[in-house]
């Protein structure tokens, strides 16, 4: 701690040279907190998948529906404890740039599958008593500022009325959350059977199935059953865990992971280039005063230790800024995207990696000057002998 | 060892490889400094007498030989516990003052008291004691650059003499100085050993410098020699 004072003398003695180097660091930190948060918002669905939930598309692609017929035949299978159903809408409300996320779902069925969303009992009997209702989650309601009874009109981008137009008059029954922040609730759900008998297109049809089994052991096993139950059919079926059904959906954007990989190892990598040399630079130009610490007795190994907490700080001093400016960069994004990336957020793993990354950059920028000061030999130094 | 003796050096031998070629600085030197004395070192460029206060201040070992200070051991002694013996025992003062031009004076004073266990307030004190006795009480918050080159000597020695060492090792202290200034320095460093009793040795060029000294040693091709034989 005594020696606290004189690393900080060191490190603010050229006050132009830290601003940058700070600079470079925040900038890195910067990026670093806010492409992670995009990936840790792209891959909440993937993380929030229950693993004994299967998804079953249409093997040609998953915009294909499915005949409704097969959700009694994949219940049939032995596995399979709950079966349900979903299509999806395409809905907007007032404007078709104000996307409204919408699944048209048999109710019953649907909340037993996701017994992960909560909602309270009466507001749940009150929507399935009411065929014209619909199941708003946490984050659209508050989005659009709805509240239960508020009566929306809820438009297609696809699919049109039997009785004319493209707007379904709605009633909000009830508002479900999840059981953990991380689950999604921007979208909402309609009743599948007031869809199926509205609309005009493709009837008695459904877009995916969605099926629990009664042991995630047996995933792989009631996959490949319901695929061979619909092999050689007008309808093929593909079935994936919900978990690889929702990374392949993601990775249609991109293989994320190597995007984000390569933006924040760019990066890191000038960063390490600037921080390592303007470390290497600044120990050397302290040569003759470490070959006076060195005699007045200061040990080599202290200085050694010296060094590496400057060049810890440096990295954390910038690192802090970048992740802090990162949050409330990503805090601010996040009410704006509430819609497109509800789980984007500046997380406790993307800090803590932050951290860690912080420690690394500061070590590896450090090492190599330290070791310097550490083999630094007095007589070498003062240039006599 | 004699009680009287602070430092004696023993068949001293000290050489250096360069390439395949080895060069003999000291063979078989000896030497005794007592206590309280102020002894200046003269000779001419190449002769050792940098060498020889670097084994003096622990910076540098002997190749063969004995260097014994107040009845230790040092030659012996790992980088480490030299480092601890040199923190100890000996304040160092040097041509070119050597401050941290980023610490103020009283900062660059303190620099020694770091490596104790004193308290902040135990060291600030030391601090001003230090600066009082070198006339810099009121330039404690002064940095380098902003202080003449005697000044900056100054607060050298006050940080030479902070942790009370009984050793004082001055290399050419006067080197960078007008005479005037030259003359308050080896003044203090006088008062130093007559009434704080501090053993002072001081490497210098120059005759004028050497005369503040109790008695002056002369060093030619690694040997000591009287005056006259210098001369001839």
């Amino acid at each position: 701690m005594k020696d606290f004072y004189l690393i900080y003398k060191n490190l603010t003695r050229k006050k132009m040279r830290l601003f940058l180097t700070t600079f470079a660091i925040f900038i890195a930190f910067l990026i670093f907190g806010a492409v992670m948060s995009l990936r840790s918002a792209l891959n909440a669905g993937v993380e929030m998948s229950a693993d004994n939930r299967l998804v079953v598309v249409h093997k040609t692609s998953f915009t294909n529906p499915l005949p409704y017929s097969y959700v009694n035949k994949v219940q049939a299978i032995e596995g399979v404890s709950k079966v349900t159903h979903a299509n999806w809408f395409g809905g907007y409300f007032q404007e078709p740039a104000n996307q409204i996320v919408t699944f048209a779902v048999d109710p019953e069925t649907y909340m037993e599958v996701y017994s992960d969303l909560v909602v309270p009992p009466e507001q749940l009997a009150a929507w399935y008593s009411n065929q014209t209702g619909m199941l708003v989650g946490e984050r659209m309601a508050k989005a659009n500022g709805w509240q239960v009874g508020d009566k929306i009109p809820l438009s297609s981008n696809i699919f049109s009325r039997k009785s004319g137009g493209q707007t379904w008059e709605m009633e909000i029954n009830g508002i479900f959350k999840g059981n953990e922040d991380k689950i999604d609730t921007s979208y909402v759900l309609m009743h599948y059977k007031y869809f199926n008998e509205t609309q005009t297109f493709g009837g008695d049809n459904v877009g995916w199935l969605i099926l629990n089994t009664s042991n995630a052991d047996l995933n792989e096993q009631v996959s490949k059953a319901i695929d061979t139950e619909f092999a050689n059919s007008n309808a093929e079926t593909e079935t994936s865990t919900e978990q690889a059904f929702n990374k392949a959906f993601v990775d249609q954007i991109g293989n994320i992971g190597l995007i984000i990989f390569g933006v924040v190892f760019m990066a890191f990598f000038t960063i390490l280039i600037v921080v390592g040399n303007t470390m290497v630079l600044a120990i050397r130009e302290r040569t003759g005063e470490i070959a006076v610490l060195k005699t007045l007795g200061f040990s080599s190994i202290r200085i050694f230790k010296m060094v590496l907490v400057e060049s810890c700080l440096l990295a954390f001093l910038g690192g802090l800024l970048g992740i802090g400016v990162a949050y409330i960069l990503i805090k601010g994004a996040s009410e704006q995207m509430a819609r497109f990336l509800p789980n984007l957020s500046l997380d406790q793993d993307v800090f803590l990696q932050a951290l860690l990354y912080m420690l690394v950059l500061g070590l590896i920028t450090g090492i190599a000057p330290a070791i310097r000061a550490l083999r630094l030999n007095i007589i070498t130094a003062f240039g006599r002998g | 060892m004699n009680n009287e003796n602070l430092f004696e050096l023993s068949n001293v031998s000290k050489r250096f490889t360069k390439g395949k070629e080895t060069i003999t600085i000291f063979e078989d030197l000896n030497m005794q400094i007592k206590k309280g004395d102020f002894m200046a070192i003269m000779g001419p460029s190449g002769s050792g007498k940098t060498t020889l206060l670097n084994l003096l201040g622990g910076v540098d070992q002997p190749s063969t030989g004995e260097i014994n200070f107040d009845g230790q051991r040092i030659d012996n002694l790992n980088e480490g516990r030299l480092a601890k013996w040199r923190a100890n025992n000996i304040g160092f003062i040097f041509q070119f003052y050597n401050l941290m031009p980023m610490l103020n004076a009283a900062k660059n004073v303190e620099l020694p008291l770091l490596l104790t266990n004193l308290s902040s307030a135990e060291r600030k004190a030391q601090v001003e004691t230090a600066l009082k006795l070198v006339g810099l009480s009121d330039r404690a918050k002064h940095m380098p650059s902003e202080m003449s080159g005697g000044q900056q000597q100054r607060v050298a020695i006050a940080r030479a003499v902070v942790s009370d060492p009984k050793f004082l090792l001055c290399d050419e202290p006067t080197g960078d100085l007008d005479r005037q200034t030259a003359d308050e320095i080896l003044e203090t460093l006088q008062l130093l050993n007559k009434e704080f009793g501090k053993t002072i040795v001081m490497v210098t060029h120059d005759p004028s410098a050497a005369k503040y000294a109790t008695h002056t040693v002369h060093l030619n091709k690694g040997q000591f020699v009287k005056e006259e034989e210098l001369v001839s």
